[in-house]
């Protein structure tokens, strides 16, 4: 299944830019079981980052406890609208996704 | 004619040099990303998760905090956040005591980086949820209990 694009909403405040991502994946266990009692395999984000114009501002490590669809928000200091805010995730099946927005 | 060649040298390797900059740049973006800490999210209980995290003896701290509902209608998202008022944090992680593996996510803050960072965790069952951070070479906790109610029956 291809992945489908994040949202990513970017907005500075008082020189601090707010950054809210909602991500579309499964985020799979592997603890639980289908109609068969066969365990369906894990399937998660493992890495996260985040990137202002380039420059690391959050790198994050998931492990199978991040709920499906993961909600992230964190601020750094610095960023100006129109400046490149970039996520990009790989997941345990080396599977990745890299989206970018302007800060609004 | 010699004087020439120097200058065309040495406009010639500077811009080399500026390239390679800028390569190296791309590669290692700021600061160095860590491989994905196998160890610690397969460790199941919370001293297995802390001593693979290098945190065994983290001091309780009130400059952090846990931040979520006192009860979670579904377990399957529940709303957690961890901010720290300790200068230079570092680290920040979410552990939850009764998960089958507690390491729930970890992040780790550059300079310049909030150390507040909201996101959504499965829990399994009502559990104490800890957040880890680490500030300097020392490692602070905080606790909250998050109450969680299967299936939205309430109690």
């Amino acid at each position: 299944m291809a992945a489908k694009p994040m949202k990513i909403r970017a907005s500075v405040k008082d020189g601090v830019t707010e950054v809210k991502a909602l991500i579309s994946h499964e985020m799979e266990t592997g603890q639980r079981k289908d109609a068969n009692g066969a365990v369906i395999p894990a399937w998660f984000i493992t890495e996260l980052t985040a990137t202002h114009n380039g420059k690391v501002v959050l790198a994050s490590e998931f492990g199978t406890a991040v709920s499906k669809n993961p909600y992230l928000a964190f601020k750094f200091k610095g960023g100006a609208s129109g400046d490149k805010i970039a996520l990009s995730w790989k997941d345990n099946k080396g599977e990745s996704r890299t989206d970018e927005v302007a800060i609004g | 004619m010699n004087n020439q060649r120097r200058t065309v040298l040495k406009t010639g390797s500077g811009a080399a040099l500026l390239s390679m900059l800028a390569a190296a740049g791309i590669i290692n973006p700021g600061i160095a990303l860590a491989d994905w800490n196998k160890a610690a999210f397969d460790a199941k209980s919370m001293a297995d998760t802390l001593k693979a995290l290098g945190a065994e003896q983290p001091a309780d701290s009130k400059d952090v905090q846990v931040t979520g509902p006192d009860i979670a209608e579904n377990g399957a998202v529940v709303p957690v956040g961890v901010t720290s008022a300790i200068a230079g944090t570092t680290m920040m992680a979410i552990l939850i005591d009764k998960n089958p593996n507690a390491l729930a996510a970890s992040f780790t803050l550059p300079e310049g980086t909030e150390a507040n960072v909201q996101t959504r965790v499965k829990m399994g069952q009502t559990s104490n949820v800890y957040a880890l951070v680490k500030a300097g070479n020392k490692f602070y906790m905080a606790t909250k209990e998050i109450k969680v109610t299967l299936g939205g029956c309430g109690g």
